[in-house]
């Protein structure tokens, strides 16, 4: 792996920590508010695919921060929507859990476990039929696995070949309530196995991730069909800001703790001689940027009282 | 021109014009659609654009709006509103609040039609209507169109409008015979099919026959309101009518509590309360879920008989 591929897989992921720990600071302070699902431990995942999947449409799930900063959304536009603030990149509406932007082809952001599949599906037959052959790929957690929309989703994908890479972020934990309660299997790709080919990755290995990728995307544009990642990973923090964790056990954390995400990269950078002070000049301008995010949404105006009725359906003066 | 027929030449006509409209749902493709709306699109347009999909609304529904985030005008078929409440997530949680929670990022062009209504003995699971429960939705426009007139040039304009709509076909007007002409047409606008000065009956859909029909057995000179779109209601249409006949009954097919009568009573009481000169009633469906016995299948909803005895004892009590 070349070097700019691990300086950038760095700067991303350390980006994304520091955004979250930022923004769970703020959070605290009340700055902001609502549901915040940080995705500490899990930048491996984010990271990784996003690089790897770096054309196509991408729908995500709740948990999307750092997924949306390694596409390509910057970080001020990002805080400004979890202030709620006019500048935010869904101009207040939508908040931490939904993260829209057409130009980068990312489509949320949806806060329905299972809920955006469908439209991943949807979105995947029109691009075959419209002659496009980057595909879709949509990210969900072990939670969503148990849904009715992703047996339905499987099931459609597969019957239509359609180019989408379904990606699971296993991190073991519905809220609180472990994966083994709700389902026969610890991994899920059992559930899918006889639909289309799986592939089990290190979520805690940005390398195996953005390879597994890199794999998928070239099945699906050969026009084969769907293919499945089940990435085992882990978030540090609560399933919320509101969430201690009290349900999981230190040991367990400090296993995934111990392969951090992040410190893996710094130690295969280490060891292929980039400089230390490589790692440590990014880290400054990673705390610029975060700093200048949270400046950038502490000065952006809150929405006016008019922008309540603005971006939605109106017919003759008359809001739909 | 039968009302399917109708149904079918606006959805021909769409697909001819716009290579991006295309149709999904049970038995839509080659079987020619449940109640034959679909017919020979099929063979016209390909399995591409008239897609044959399992038995699953949700996933009609969620795969629907994934094709017009990527570029398509997509309408989805449901056998009937009943099944749609399968797909509720899908038309609630995203067709309807994708766009505004985007920050007015995304359009969700869809036109979702299903048959509804009682048609004969189908019992409970197929007979209802749940006009009002779409109706509560902001971000939904709604048609129910009564004849084939106002079918075609309705879903026509469905069809092109960038508002998640759905279109409701009551299915015993589905071989229903009308009158068929290129005139212009409002479809935001509530008809005036007879002319009076007693006494404003408003309806829709299915219902505006039973009224007619009614008509002979009531010794008033009524006016007839065909609401045919739903939300927005044509509140304005009211308003005219009630202020030259100072009454009016709502008579519909859903069930009572919190049917569509309550909200249109409810912008009645608002907009015209010193024009009435008696109380407004409703007369819709009974409480309960309808029965598969003719008997009381008919006992459930308004008809002929019904709807005239229930107006002259309204005239009694209130001594007109």
């Amino acid at each position: 792996m070349e070097l700019t591929k691990i300086k950038k897989f760095y700067y991303l992921m350390k980006l994304g920590r520091e955004f979250e720990i930022k923004a769970k600071q703020e959070y605290m302070k009340g700055n902001i508010a609502g549901f915040l699902h940080l995705d500490i431990g899990q930048e491996a995942v984010s990271v990784g695919s996003m690089l790897a999947f770096d054309k196509g449409d991408v729908f995500a799930h709740y948990r999307e921060h750092i997924l949306a900063l390694a596409r390509g959304m910057e970080a001020k536009y990002i805080m400004a929507e979890l202030f709620g603030k006019k500048t935010g990149i869904s101009k207040g509406k939508g908040g931490s859990m939904h993260l829209f932007e057409p130009k980068l082809n990312f489509y949320g952001g949806d806060a329905i476990v299972g809920g955006h599949l469908p439209l991943a599906v949807g979105c995947a037959y029109a691009r075959k039929i419209q002659g496009e052959n980057s595909g879709v790929f949509v990210i969900f957690g072990d939670g969503a696995t148990n849904s009715g929309a992703f047996f339905e989703s499987i099931n459609n994908a597969t019957t239509q070949k359609l180019p989408i890479i379904f990606f699971l972020e296993n991190n073991q934990y519905a809220i609180g309530t472990h994966i083994t309660q709700t389902s026969p299997f610890k991994e899920q790709y059992h559930k899918v196995k006889s639909f289309m080919p799986t592939i089990q990755v290190d979520g805690m290995n940005v390398f195996e991730v953005y390879n597994s990728v890199i794999k998928a995307k070239e099945y699906i544009e050969q026009g084969l069909g769907p293919i499945f990642i089940e990435a085992d990973t882990y978030r540090y923090e609560g399933h919320s800001v509101a969430d201690a964790g009290k349900y999981r056990s230190e040991e367990e954390l400090n296993i995934y703790k111990s392969k951090d995400a992040i410190q893996q990269v710094i130690n295969k950078g280490l060891e292929l001689e980039i400089d230390k002070t490589w790692f440590e000049e990014t880290d400054k301008k990673i705390e610029k940027e975060i700093d200048e995010a949270v400046e950038f949404a502490i000065n952006s105006p809150q929405p006016n009282d008019n922008d309540l009725f603005e971006d939605f359906y109106e017919i003759d003066g008359k809001i739909i | 021109m039968l009302y399917r027929e109708a149904l079918n030449k606006a959805i021909d006509e769409c697909m001819s014009e716009d290579n991006s409209v295309v149709i999904l749902g049970e038995d839509v493709g080659k079987y020619g659609g449940s109640y034959r709306v679909s017919e020979n699109l099929y063979a016209k347009y390909g399995e591409k654009r008239v897609i044959d999909t399992p038995i699953a609304e949700l996933s009609i529904v969620g795969n629907a709006v994934g094709m017009a985030i990527a570029g398509l005008r997509p309408i989805p078929e449901i056998m009937t509103s009943n099944f749609s409440l399968l797909a509720f997530d899908q038309i609630i949680n995203h067709s309807a609040k994708l766009k505004y929670m985007s920050g007015g990022k995304l359009e969700i062009p869809i036109t979702i039609r299903m048959a509804t209504g009682l048609s004969k003995q189908l019992a409970a699971q197929h007979s209802e209507n749940y006009d009002s429960m779409f109706c509560s939705v902001p971000g939904l426009m709604v048609f129910a169109p009564s004849d084939s007139l106002s079918a075609y040039h309705s879903l026509k304009y469905a069809i092109k409008s960038d508002i998640p709509t759905i279109f409701l076909e009551h299915e015993l007007l589905y071989p229903k015979d009308s009158e068929f002409k290129e005139i212009d047409f409002n479809p935001l606008k509530a008809r005036i099919l007879k002319e009076g000065k007693d006494l404003t009956i408003i309806t829709y859909s299915k219902m505006v026959y039973d009224v007619l029909d009614s008509l002979d057995l009531i010794d008033l000179d009524i006016e007839v309101i065909d609401l045919n779109i739903l939300r927005p209601l044509d509140i304005e249409t009211i308003k005219n009518s009630i202020h030259k006949t100072k009454k009016a009954i709502i008579v519909e097919e859903n069930h009572k509590t919190g049917g569509m009568g309550a909200e249109i009573v409810a912008q009645i009481m608002e907009k015209c309360f010193y024009d009435l000169d008696a109380p407004v009633i409703r007369i819709s469906a009974e409480d309960i879920p309808i029965p598969y016995n003719r008997k009381l299948e008919l006992l459930s909803i308004p008809t002929p008989d019904k709807i005239s005895t229930k107006i002259n004892e309204w005239r009694e009590k209130n001594e007109l």
